[in-house]
C-alpha cells in the first residue's frame, strides 16, 4: 500500500518541510501520493507533482479548507487513509496540531517526530530532549508519523506526478481563524537555512540583539534564532525559538550567540553540521557542543566578526 | 464552568536524563521526578480562570502508577480543587502511550463533564505532543493548541497559539481542548500553606478497567540508545582566527 504523505502549503507553493517528509517516506518503499488540502490550491498541487519520487497527487479544494483547520483536515485525511499503510507529514506546527487527530480516530498510535525509518514498521525517534534514541515498532494496520524536518534532506524537484481530484469530507465547523499575525521576513526560514545567528540572554535586550546580530546574518545570508531565554524576555518573536519545544534544526553552521546551552535549548540545534559559540562564560555548556568556540564579550567580539566575514 | 486539566509526572527538567545500560529503556530509578512543566502551565491557567469568577472548579487528572497521586497533590498546591488518579498500576511511563490516555481522558470527560479541558503541549519525557489533539478527536470537539493566550466570553473561545510563522488567533465554542505553549503565564510557586491544604483536598482512584480502556501498548520498545556524542571542540584565543578557521578549515563561509 502506498504512502500519503500530507503536504503543507499556502495554496500557491508547498513549503520545504514536506520535501523533507517525502524524503521520509522514501524510506518505506512503496508509492508515495501527496495530498494538498486547500482552498484555490492548484498552483500548490502543480508544486507537489513536481517533487521527485511522488507518484500521484491528491487534490481535494474546498471553502473549508481554506485555512487547513486541524479539524477539517483530520477529517479529510482520515476519509482517505483507508487505502494507505502510512501517513506522513512533516513534525512543524501545522503537522503536529493536525495529524494525532487523525491517529486517535483512526485508533491507532502515531510515532512523532521520527529521525530514521528502519523498516516499514519500525521507526527511531528522539525521546528526552534528543538525550535518548527509541526504536519503536508499530503494531497498527495504518502508521501514522510525524516527521522531523532536520534529520532528512529536502525532496529534490524535477517530477511531474499527474493531479487527481478527491471530493472534500463535511465541513466540521468547529473551529474558526480570526487572525494570523506572520514574522515577515526577507531571510531564510529557520528550518531551510544554512546558516543561522542564534541570540541568547547574553545579548540583554531586543535592541542589542537586533543591531548586533541582524547585520551578521545579513552578511552571512543567515537565518536568525533564538534560545527561549531571549523569547520569553521579548527581545524576539517566538517562532525564533530553537529547542526542544521549539524548531529543531540542523543547519551547516548555527553560531550560537550569548547562549548558555540549556539540555533543552542543545536539543533543538546539537545535530547541526558545525556550532559555533561565543559567550563570555568558559563554563557555559553551550561549549560541550561547540566546534569553535570564541570565550570573549560579544559586544566587542560580535561587530568586529561581522566586518571581517 | 468546570475546567479539567490532565497533569503527567515525569523527569524533573533540571535532570540529565540517563539510559539504562541493557539499552530498555531509562534509568528512572532514584532521580527526582516533577509535573511535566507545560501541565503545571495548564494548572495555573485553569486556577487563574477559577479565581476570576469564570471556571466553579477545578480537576486534575493523572494517568499512571500509584506514586503519580504525589503530581496529584501538586496540582491541588497550585489551586486544583480535587484529582482523579487513574490508576495503571504497572504498567511503565514508556508502556502507557498517549493514545491510551487519550481514551482514558475521554472517559474521565464523558464523566465529569468539562467545559473546558487545558493539557500541556507535550510532555518533556517522551516528547509526543499527541494527547490533548487525540483527546479533542475523541471527544469530537474543536482544539486549540500550543496557546499563548487565553480568554473566555461565556461559551466563546478565543485562543492566541504559537505557529511556525508567528501567531494564530482561533475562536471556537465550548467545549473545547487547549494544550498550553510556554508563553501562556508564569505558573506561581505552591506556599507551604497551599501544600498543607491540598493534602486534605479530595483525591480519587480508578482503574482503566473500571473506564472501559484498554491501556496495552501500540508501540513496542525494541531498543532505547544513547544519541553519538559530539567530539569536543577548540576554543580559539580572536575573532581572526575564528574567521580563519570557518574560512580555511571548515570552509563554510
Amino acid at each position: 500500500m502506498a504512502v500519503l504523505v500530507i503536504a503543507e502549503h499556502d495554496n500557491q507553493s508547498i513549503k520545504t518541510a514536506t520535501l523533507n517528509a517525502v524524503t521520509a517516506a522514501q524510506v518505506v518503499g512503496a508509492d508515495i501520493h501527496v495530498l494538498v488540502a486547500g482552498n484555490g490550491c492548484y498552483a500548490a498541487a502543480q508544486a507537489a507533482a513536481a517533487i521527485g519520487g511522488v507518484a500521484k497527487v491528491l487534490v481535494c479544494d474546498a471553502a473549508h479548507y481554506a485555512t487547513q483547520t486541524a479539524e477539517n483536515v483530520a477529517e479529510l485525511v482520515r476519509a482517505l487513509a483507508a487505502d494507505y499503510g502510512h501517513v506522513f507529514a512533516a513534525a512543524t506546527s501545522a503537522g503536529k496540531n493536525m495529524l494525532p487527530r487523525v491517529a486517535a480516530q483512526l485508533d491507532v498510535a502515531q510515532i512523532s517526530d521520527i529521525v530514521a525509518v528502519e523498516s516499514a514498521d519500525t521507526f527511531v525517534r528522539p525521546i528526552y530532549a534528543g538525550n535518548a534514541l527509541a526504536t519503536v515498532k508499530s503494531t497498527d494496520r495504518v502508521k501514522v508519523v510525524t516527521v522531523r524536518t532536520a534529520a532528512f534532506d529536502a525532496a529534490p524537484l524535477g517530477g511531474s506526478a499527474p493531479i487527481e481530484a478527491v471530493p472534500a469530507a463535511k465541513d466540521l465547523g468547529l473551529t474558526r481563524v480570526v487572525g494570523r499575525e506572520l514574522t515577515k521576513s526577507e531571510r531564510p526560514e529557520l528550518g531551510a537555512a544554512k546558516i543561522i545567528v542564534s541570540g541568547g540572554r547574553g545579548l540583554g535586550n531586543g535592541e542589542n540583539y537586533r543591531t548586533l546580530l541582524e547585520p551578521l546574518a545579513d552578511k552571512l545570508g543567515a537565518a536568525l534564532g533564538a534560545s527561549r531565554a531571549a523569547v520569553d524576555a521579548g527581545f524576539v518573536p517566538n517562532d525564533y525559538q530553537v529547542g526542544q519545544t521549539g524548531k529543531i534544526v540542523a543547519p551547516q553552521v548555527y553560531i550560537a550567540i550569548g547562549i548558555s546551552g540549556a539540555i533543552q535549548h542543545l536539543a533543538g540545534m546539537k545535530d547541526s553540521r558545525l556550532i559555533v559559540a561565543i559567550n563570555k562564560d568558559p563554563e557555559a555548556p553551550i561549549f560541550h557542543v561547540a566546534d569553535y568556540g570564541l570565550v570573549a564579550d560579544l559586544f566587542a567580539v560580535v561587530p568586529e566578526l561581522t566586518a571581517t566575514i | 464552568m468546570k475546567i479539567l486539566v490532565p497533569v503527567k509526572r515525569v523527569l524533573d527538567y533540571n535532570v540529565k536524563a540517563r539510559v539504562k545500560a541493557d539499552g530498555s529503556g531509562m534509568d528512572l530509578a532514584n532521580v527526582k521526578m516533577a509535573m511535566n512543566p507545560f501541565d503545571e502551565i495548564a494548572v495555573e491557567e485553569a486556577v487563574r480562570l477559577k479565581e476570576a469568577g469564570i471556571a466553579t472548579e477545578v480537576i486534575a487528572v493523572s494517568c499512571g502508577a500509584a506514586v503519580c497521586s504525589e503530581t496529584l497533590r501538586a496540582a491541588m498546591a497550585i489551586g486544583a480543587d480535587r484529582g482523579i488518579l487513574v490508576d495503571c498500576g504497572e504498567l511503565s511511563d514508556a508502556e502507557l502511550q498517549p493514545l491510551a490516555v487519550a481514551k482514558l481522558l475521554k472517559a474521565v470527560c464523558d464523566t465529569e463533564a468539562p467545559e473546558l479541558v487545558i493539557c500541556g503541549k507535550q510532555a518533556i519525557d517522551d516528547d509526543a505532543n499527541q494527547t490533548g489533539q487525540m483527546l479533542a478527536a475523541l471527544m469530537g470537539w474543536p482544539q486549540a493548541t500550543f496557546a499563548s493566550k487565553l480568554s473566555l466570553d461565556g461559551r466563546l473561545a478565543t485562543v492566541t497559539r504559537e505557529i511556525d510563522g508567528g501567531l494564530e488567533t482561533l475562536e471556537m465554542t465550548l467545549p473545547a481542548v487547549v494544550t498550553t505553549d510556554l508563553r501562556l503565564n508564569e505558573p506561581r510557586y505552591a506556599t507551604l500553606p497551599n501544600i498543607m491544604k491540598a493534602k486534605k483536598k479530595p483525591l480519587d482512584s480508578v482503574k482503566p478497567a473500571e473506564l472501559g480502556v484498554d491501556v496495552a501498548p501500540r508501540l513496542a520498545i525494541l531498543k532505547v540508545a544513547e544519541p553519538s556524542r559530539r567530539s569536543a571542540g577548540v576554543l580559539v584565543p580572536d575573532v581572526a582566527t575564528l574567521v580563519d578557521k570557518l574560512k580555511n578549515e571548515a570552509k563554510v563561509i
